[in-house]
């Protein structure tokens, strides 16, 4: 009468035996394989260190051309104020065309000209203009340039003002940035590079792993065990799971320490965000490794559909919403689009739960449809 | 080795293979209704050369591929309805073992022991069992991509015999393996049938399929032959002839016979030559006591397949008649050998070699995988710097004129050194271009290549998707383009199915004798048959040198009065553990 029960425990025995081999296995492979810690340990640091120290979208000291064309008391003191802004770094001219060369050629990345109406203007009590001409091929600096000359000059009415030398603007927009004051790139870019480094281990190593074990027949001969399917992909999945978070953990200690980047949500909040994101990283390293079968296919597909959109479309370098709407679409597919905003709020913000909780559940659906294809493709099966 | 299945004759079919059609891209089925039935008890080779269809055949038993007509029945379970019971009571090696290389010999047991679900109880017992059997205790710490090729074969089988299997499928457990490891798995797998396990052993060595109790014989995935050895030899009972006493022209003369009428085969056998006749028919030769003596010697495996195709190809070679002569200039050596030795760190790869290989003779280096065979072939090449040594090509110092040496050689390796993904005529054009050919004299080579091989119709194919047959034809082209005084060939013939060899011994037997020079590299028995002279090497060095019936006669004694090549190999390897050993 026993005998049923006896042999559905002694199956869930077998089961949780292999499936404990299976991941003792897979550990044993991380630690003794060179390749596996390059891309879990060595490659994050290498690309953290380049977000925190090389890359920097802050632009100090760009190169403009001064023009005063008429020079007034008034005139060089506002010239004197472009000079004294640490954005800037300053050639004076007396005509715009002396730098029309420098600008095409990419010496300056603009050029102010204070015209000569500007004190007459001024004196009138008319509002005096300021030209800004900018390389348009270059959008990112000539906003920049155009936002800091406005700026500039602001500051520069509002100098006067407290001094009592003029009349206040009627209305004044005041600037102020939260959480990121100085808006240094570094606090937004590391968390971002967050994001990069899980797809290297969540999509990259897995699908290399993977399609290693086609390559070498060991899959072949695990298929003819009585593992099941299940059984090799989450004997898979969990080691690479926790490599990526441990790998993780290190980005983030390394950020908040060593970059000093401020972190002011929950630590919950960034394991929960991480652990989703893993999810369709994981999936579509498995995907890839099954539609492959061949590790130089696997990694090329992986830095191609993975790694350079978690860089491109993610809105972890380039702002989505200045993209063509066809991309922009694109762009709701990948997961990473979902992890950096969050991540940078975790980061810079605090946690913002119905954020979260959206952006969790987005990459969860993501993780489930690559796990349900990955599923279907790794079949007890061969050729 | 056994004496047949007859003990077994009431045990019931393991494997049971009902009209099995496999079909991938190609419109040549890579299984063409196959019908068979593999025992318990006994090993039944399945026989073929490479791209003949066994994998696919193995994998079809295994449940991890299913045939596209027909039906596979394993230990009672069809492979479509319940892959898993099959699985959970066969031992599957994989032709690439199937073990992990960072993992150590105790750890790949452990795995399997878990995933085989081998109750704790009976492990330590087991494992105790299967080193013990496998003489790999002393090894249990080191990696496995750390063993030896006859090592991994070993572990690979422990690993599959971790539950006793009822049935144990190899595939091609013997490839790679010395002959030593290769008769140790033999006997380990024989011990395995007297328990009553079915084991299927698949081969391209047609050597092997005569040790097995029952064969069943692919080519081209046809299923060409099932029965005993002893069956498919009996075909040509009283039609196999030894040819000896002709000595010196033995190529010329081999060539003339294999166009005579009633020759079914013929291929050279050390200083003799093996001949098949028709049936009632007897060698040309006996009625002309001049040129030798024809005496019958016992079938083997092959003379009844390349009998089962229709025979072997003729002896004429149009590749040997377009080939200049080359003269014979003084006796001295075209490829010299001087105490080459290679080291790498405090590995000697390669230890004092030496030898001398006159115009117009097939020298061999024979010997296991690593052994320091290619290791020796890539500083004649002048791909590899010797530590210590030198080497002459053609008369040109590889130390110096390496570039002047590799002109005059044309090499083939194994794999057939060709692009994939170059077609044929491009091949041939790409080649000729690297060995320095050009305008109206690369396009005669090209069109007279075109002519010999009949490259015609082929022209436009990809080189990936051809039959091997046909990579080893254009191979063998592109190595002769610059009619090269020396070939440097690199197991050229391992794997590829009789006719084939036969067809490229016959045109490297007529390009010897205009004077071409001949260094063959071949782990394969069988290929080191058809050399004038072998050098043994062996752990990095040569510890025999000489003909290979000089080699059989050093070793021929009571107990073995006909030994084979490969006796002789492992009589010679032993010999000289022994002498290292006092």
């Amino acid at each position: 009468m026993s005998a049923e029960p006896k042999k559905r425990e002694s199956e869930r025995s077998g089961r949780a035996r292999r499936f404990a081999a299976l991941v003792r296995k897979e550990s044993y492979q991380v630690v003794r394989d060179p390749s596996s810690i390059l891309i879990a340990f060595v490659l994050p640091l290498i690309l953290l260190f380049l977000f925190g120290y090389g890359v920097s979208l802050d632009t100090t000291q760009t190169r403009i051309g001064l023009v005063v064309e008429e020079a007034t008391p008034l005139t060089r003191d506002l010239a004197a104020s472009f000079q004294a802004s640490r954005y800037f770094a300053v050639v004076n001219g007396r005509d715009r065309r002396e730098f029309e060369d420098d600008l095409v050629l990419g010496r300056v990345r603009g050029i102010v000209v204070i015209p000569a109406r500007f004190a007459a203007d001024h004196a009138a009590g008319r509002h005096p203009a300021v030209q800004v001409i900018v390389d348009g091929s270059d959008p990112n600096t000539a906003n920049f340039v155009q936002n800091y000359a406005q700026g500039t000059v602001a500051n520069w009415e509002r100098q006067r003002t407290l001094e009592g030398q003029s009349q206040p603007p009627a209305i004044a927009a005041e600037q102020r940035f939260w959480f990121n004051p100085q808006l240094t790139s570094r606090n937004f870019l590391v968390p971002g590079s967050i994001a990069i480094v899980m797809t290297l281990v969540g999509t990259l190593l897995t699908s290399l792993v993977v399609a290693r074990e086609w390559e070498r027949g060991t899959m072949e001969a695990m298929m003819a065990t009585p593992v099941s399917a299940a059984e090799l992909l989450a004997g898979k999945l969990l080691p690479y799971f926790i490599l990526g978070l441990t790998s993780m953990t290190l980005c983030v200690l390394l950020a908040v320490f060593l970059f000093g980047v401020p972190f002011r949500g929950s630590v919950v909040a960034l394991y929960a965000l991480s652990a989703t994101f893993l999810m369709p990283a994981l999936g579509q390293g498995l995907l890839i490794s099954a539609a492959t079968k061949n590790q130089f296919l696997a990694s090329q597909l992986a830095l191609i559909s993975a790694f350079l959109p978690a860089f491109l479309l993610s809105g972890f370098l380039f702002e989505i919403n200045s993209m063509p709407t066809v991309i922009q679409w694109i762009t709701f597919i990948v997961p990473a689009r979902y992890l950096i905003p969050s991540l940078q709020t975790v980061f810079l913000a605090g946690d913002i739960w119905p954020m979260f909780a959206r952006a969790i559940a987005v990459m969860f659906l993501i993780g489930c449809i690559f796990f349900a294809l990955a599923a279907r493709s790794t079949r007890k099966r061969i050729g | 080795m056994t004496s047949g299945p007859n003990a077994e004759v009431s045990t019931a079919p393991f494997v049971r293979l009902a009209a099995v059609t496999k079909r991938f891209r190609e419109t040549p089925p890579a299984l063409d209704s196959v019908d068979g039935v593999i025992a318990g008890g006994r090993i039944t080779g399945l026989v073929g050369p490479d791209g003949a269809g066994k994998t696919t055949l193995i994998r079809l038993m295994t449940g991890l591929m299913l045939p596209d007509e027909g039906a596979v029945e394993v230990l009672g379970y069809d492979t479509r309805k319940d892959p898993a019971s099959i699985q959970a009571a066969i031992g599957y090696m994989p032709q690439r073992f199937g073990l992990y290389e960072d993992l150590s010999v105790q750890e790949n047991l452990d795995l399997y022991a878990d995933l085989r679900g081998l109750p704790l109880a009976e492990r330590s017992r087991t494992f105790a069992e299967l080193l013990e059997f496998t003489d790999l205790a002393r090894f249990t710490t080191r990696l496995a991509g750390k063993l030896s090729g006859g090592m991994k074969q070993k572990l690979g089988l422990a690993c599959a015999l971790l539950r006793k299997p009822r049935l144990l499928l190899l595939d091609e457990p013997g490839v790679g393996v010395d002959p030593i490891s290769r008769r140790d798995l033999w006997k380990m797998v024989e011990n395995l049938t007297a328990e009553g396990i079915g084991v299927l052993w698949s081969t391209a060595y047609l050597d092997e399929a005569e040790a097995c109790d029952h064969v069943l014989l692919l080519n081209q995935g046809k299923l060409l032959f099932a029965g005993s050895p002893q069956e498919m030899t009996g075909r040509v009972e009283d039609r196999v002839f030894r040819l000896s006493g002709t000595v010196g022209r033995r190529r010329e003369r081999l060539a003339r016979l294999l166009e005579e009428e009633g020759v079914v085969d013929g291929v050279i056998q050390g200083e003799a030559i093996r001949l098949v006749m028709e049936p009632g028919l007897t060698p040309p030769s006996l009625e002309e006591p001049s040129s030798g003596r024809a005496t019958a010697t016992p079938p083997r495996f092959e003379d009844a397949f390349v009998d089962m195709l229709g025979g072997g190809p003729g002896g004429r070679s149009r590749l040997a008649e377009t080939q200049r002569p080359f003269a014979a200039d003084g006796g001295r050596p075209v490829i010299e050998a001087r105490g080459l030795t290679k080291r790498f760190g405090d590995f000697t790869a390669a230890d004092n070699i030496t030898f001398d290989i006159p115009r117009g003779e097939i020298f061999g280096l024979l010997g296991p995988n690593g052994a320091g065979k290619s290791t020796t072939f890539k500083m004649l090449c002048g791909l590899l710097k010797p530590t210590a040594g030198e080497g002459r090509v053609a008369g040109f110092d590889l130390r110096r004129d390496a570039a002047e040496a590799r002109n005059r050689l044309g090499y083939m390796a194994q794999k057939f050194s060709l692009y994939g993904d170059l077609s044929v005529l491009q091949n041939l054009n790409f080649f000729a271009g690297v060995y320095g050919l050009s305008g109206a004299k690369k396009r005669e080579r090209i069109e007279l290549m075109t002519q010999i091989f009949d490259f015609r119709a082929i022209h436009d194919r990809s080189a990936k998707d051809l039959p091997l047959g046909l990579k080893q034809r254009l191979a063998l082209a592109c190595a002769v383009l610059h009619e090269p005084e020396v070939l440097f060939l690199d197991e050229p013939t391992s794997g590829v199915d009789p006719i084939t060899r036969r067809e490229f011994w016959t045109h490297i037997n007529g390009l010897v004798e205009k004077g071409v020079t001949v260094l063959v590299t071949t782990h394969f028995m069988d290929e080191a048959e058809y050399c004038d002279r072998i050098s043994l090497i062996y752990r990095g060095q040569s510890i025999a040198l000489g003909s290979p019936d000089e080699m059989k006669a050093r070793v021929a004694g009571k107990d073995l009065p006909d030994p084979t090549m490969e006796d002789a190999f492992i009589a010679l390897v032993q010999g000289s553990e022994a002498r290292e050993a006092e």
